[in-house]
């Protein structure tokens, strides 16, 4: 009986693994999500007599995102004959523009933004837990960041459908890292912190710097802090989102391991904004950074050279023992202003199924990591190994909000950088590590208080 | 035929009313500006006096809050990013607007005078001013890069410094860095104000002060400082008010840092407003700034009153 049930259990995983592959292959031409469409029931939104659409959602950070979404949307209007205008912000001014539109109550019907945007005006947007649970079980479920940036406690409700994470990684010189004693394999760069400081000693022994911002860098600032912070144990808030717990002796930690870091960095990354690791790594001023997939595609575009000669690796894992990567995270949200809520469900819809999302996240070249599993095996993650770290953003990553939950405070906390500020004080020697903490324990104690 | 004689004396009576208003002064006078009160009232009068009342809330954006009173100021007077804000404000207002002042009155006394290309001169002088400030500052964006510095780059040549200067990674060569950008900017507004003011100075003072053999210093110190204090005071206060409300070059610069080092009253409250979503915090942050700028209007007004 025993052999007899093994034989069987063989016999199916063979039988899933050619399957798995094959989907694998066919998922290129978005067939895989196709194939698992007909294993659950579809769900259409009622378009509303004479609705039109006004979307509004973040620039491009590369130029065939656009026509891609824009070809989508012209899909979508020939489709439902919904007509859609979309209007483009710079993604760090997107949120000014829906706060604006919350608050006077008219504006974009539906607001591409991210981090905790829909938390701000979580009473003021259309609940939207049926699209999202029809995702969740079309595509293979949410990544587990997804519901705590989609679902609010405070509705009951989800109330805005993730897009995915525009992914953050390590970028590194591959000839440095040779020279440095390390193997610059992605599959063997270091994995924990104490070797990953070693390397980066290493690589400024050899007069190749590291360089991480520490100035008011949204996203490259934000994403490498936040990750040194969680890998050591620190974290701003409790689970209870009150208790403020950042003094602690894992904070405390962290910092150290940070200005450990810091001396392998180049001079002036204290004021770096999100563009200089990205100029000085190009320049080969710099050996190692963190950023998104953009200066791999520069590199490609004007200095192949470098892009031959750089790679990308996950952020190694600190001594609590598991990925604590912070990423960019954008999420897509419907105002109750809207007299179109159906439309703007339905487009919702449209754009996240297997047709039009593996589209456009094939044509973002990797720029942006899905949050539904199922679009694991999109062709973009496999048209170049040197993608791959960014394939699995949204599964590595924690909220911003960490351990509380995303909300007006947390916005708050990362909109002001209390954390990067309290890392460049404690980097730079403004204060000491004592000292920076107990400023942004302040600052986090007002924060939620209020 | 009955209608139209019934309403005839309606129609004359409404053309009396109308022609009487027209008579009266006083009501003409107010039907006058009635359109400029209410474009003020509307677009100047109403933001303000929100912007007031949100700075005694605790409202966010999307939610109106409720009224606190006076908490929002009083948690800024113990907040030290507020406090770092005030002083890197007064710092920075005070020595870029007498910075700009010297500079912007020498270069008026300069091109005051008679030479071969005086016109071009002055137009060209004033091309810092007319830049968009966007624009400008981007430049210094580059500028002041740490790695890429075209002015590290020219000190580097010519053997000043032999390694990268870290602009706007050290706190006090980043406020440096700002005022040194916004001294660029600033110094045609004042050379073109006070080579206004010059202007009217007459020369035949001069003539008989010269006659009466005052030196040049003599004249500055006698004829031409006295009447162009009032212009220098209006330009001065109206510098003023525009370095403390400056936004802008920070914001593109460096966005408040390093660590807060750069932030001014206006990045600090839009960044808590705005951006981390407090209104009445950021409010309250602008609210501030209030008691300066009245103080530099009324400066101003007795200034103009004098000068009339």
């Amino acid at each position: 009986m025993r052999h007899r049930s093994e034989r069987v259990t063989r016999r199916r995983f063979l039988k899933d693994t050619a399957r798995a592959a094959s989907a694998l292959a066919l998922s290129a031409w978005g067939l895989e999500a196709g194939r698992k469409a007909s294993d659950a029931q579809e769900l259409t939104f009622p378009v509303e007599r004479g609705a039109s659409l006004r979307v509004l959602r973040w620039s491009q950070f590369v130029t065939t995102d656009r026509p891609i979404f824009e070809e989508n949307a012209a899909r979508f209007t020939q489709r439902t004959g919904v007509p859609v205008r979309v209007e483009y912000e710079t993604w760090t001014d997107v949120q000014p523009k829906a706060a604006a539109a919350a608050n006077v109550g008219s504006g974009p019907d539906i607001v591409i933004g991210f981090f905790d945007e829909p938390h701000l005006w979580a009473d003021k947007l259309v609940p939207v837990t049926d699209l999202a649970q029809y995702l969740g079980r079309k595509y293979g479920g949410w990544f587990d960041v997804c519901p705590q940036y989609g679902y609010s406690p405070q509705r009951n409700a989800w109330i805005a459908i993730p897009i995915g994470a525009p992914g953050v990684a390590l970028n590194y010189r591959i000839s440095w890292v040779r020279e440095a004693g390390f193997d610059p394999d992605p599959a063997r760069f270091p994995k924990t912190t104490d070797e990953f400081l070693r390397l980066c000693r290493a690589l400024k022994a050899r007069g190749h710097p590291t360089g991480f911002a520490l100035g008011k860098a949204v996203g490259d600032g934000n994403t490498w802090v936040h990750w040194c912070l969680w890998a050591f144990g620190g974290r701003a808030v409790a689970p209870d989102n009150r208790t403020i717990t950042i003094n602690s002796p894992e904070t405390a930690n962290a910092l150290e391991y940070a200005r450990a870091l810091y001396e392998t960095m180049i001079p002036g990354v204290a004021g770096w904004l999100d563009p200089h690791n990205n100029r000085a790594f190009l320049a080969g001023e710099i050996s190692l950074t963190n950023n998104g997939i953009s200066i791999y595609f520069a590199a490609k575009n004007d200095f192949p050279e470098i892009a031959r000669d750089m790679n990308h690796a996950f952020f190694p894992v600190g001594p609590v023992g598991r990925p604590t990567e912070l990423h960019l995270f954008s999420q897509a949200y419907i105002f109750n202003y809207t007299r179109y809520p159906n439309a703007a469900k339905e487009f919702l819809r449209w754009i996240m199924e297997d047709t039009q999302y593996g589209r456009w996240i094939n044509g973002m070249l990797g720029y942006v990591s899905h949050p539904l599993k199922a679009y694991t095996g999109l062709a973009v993650w496999r048209a170049d190994p040197k993608h791959l770290p960014f394939r699995d953003a949204v599964a590595r990553m924690l909220p911003h909000s960490y351990a509380g939950r995303p909300g007006p405070e947390a916005a708050r906390a990362l909109a002001e950088f209390v954390i990067v500020d309290m890392f460049a004080d404690a980097c730079t020697g403004r204060r000491s590590v004592r000292d920076a903490i107990r400023a942004a324990e302040d600052r986090l104690r007002r924060i939620y208080r209020s | 035929m009955d209608r139209l004689e019934a309403s005839l004396p309606r129609v004359a009576a409404r053309r009396a009313a109308v022609g009487g208003l027209l008579e009266n002064r006083d009501a003409l006078g107010w039907a006058m500006v009635a359109p400029a009160l209410l474009l003020l009232g509307a677009f100047l009068a109403y933001p303000f006096l929100l912007g007031v009342w949100l700075s005694f809330t605790d409202s966010r954006i999307a939610d109106p809050g409720r009224f606190v009173g006076l908490e929002n100021f009083r948690y800024l007077v113990g907040d030290g990013v507020f406090r770092l804000a005030v002083l890197n404000t007064l710092l920075y207002a005070g020595v870029a607007v007498v910075v700009k002042f010297v500079l912007g009155f020498a270069l008026a006394l300069l091109v005051d005078r008679e030479f071969r290309g005086k016109r071009f001169v002055r137009a060209a002088m004033l091309l810092p001013w007319i830049v968009p400030t966007s624009l400008s500052a981007l430049v210094f964006y580059w500028i002041y890069d740490s790695q890429f510095s075209v002015l590290t780059w020219v000190l580097r040549e010519v053997g000043l410094v032999d390694r990268s200067i870290n602009y706007l990674g050290d706190p006090n060569l980043a406020r440096a860095s700002l005022i040194a950008a916004n001294v660029w900017r600033g110094v045609p507004f004042f050379a073109i104000g006070l080579l206004a003011g010059l202007q009217t100075v007459p020369r035949e003072l001069y003539e008989a002060a010269a006659m009466d053999g005052a030196g040049p210093w003599a004249r500055f110190r006698w004829i031409t400082w006295p009447l162009l204090v009032p212009v220098a005071v209006v330009v001065t206060v109206f510098s003023t008010i525009m370095t403390v409300g400056d936004f802008q070059l920070i914001w593109i610069v460096t966005k408040g840092g390093p660590a807060n080092a750069t932030h001014l009253f206006g990045t600090l409250a839009y960044q808590r407003a705005v951006q981390g979503g407090f209104l009445g915090e950021g409010a309250a942050v602008a609210v501030f700034v209030l008691p300066v700028l009245v103080a530099c209007v009324a400066l101003a007004y007795r200034a103009l009153r004098r000068e009339d």
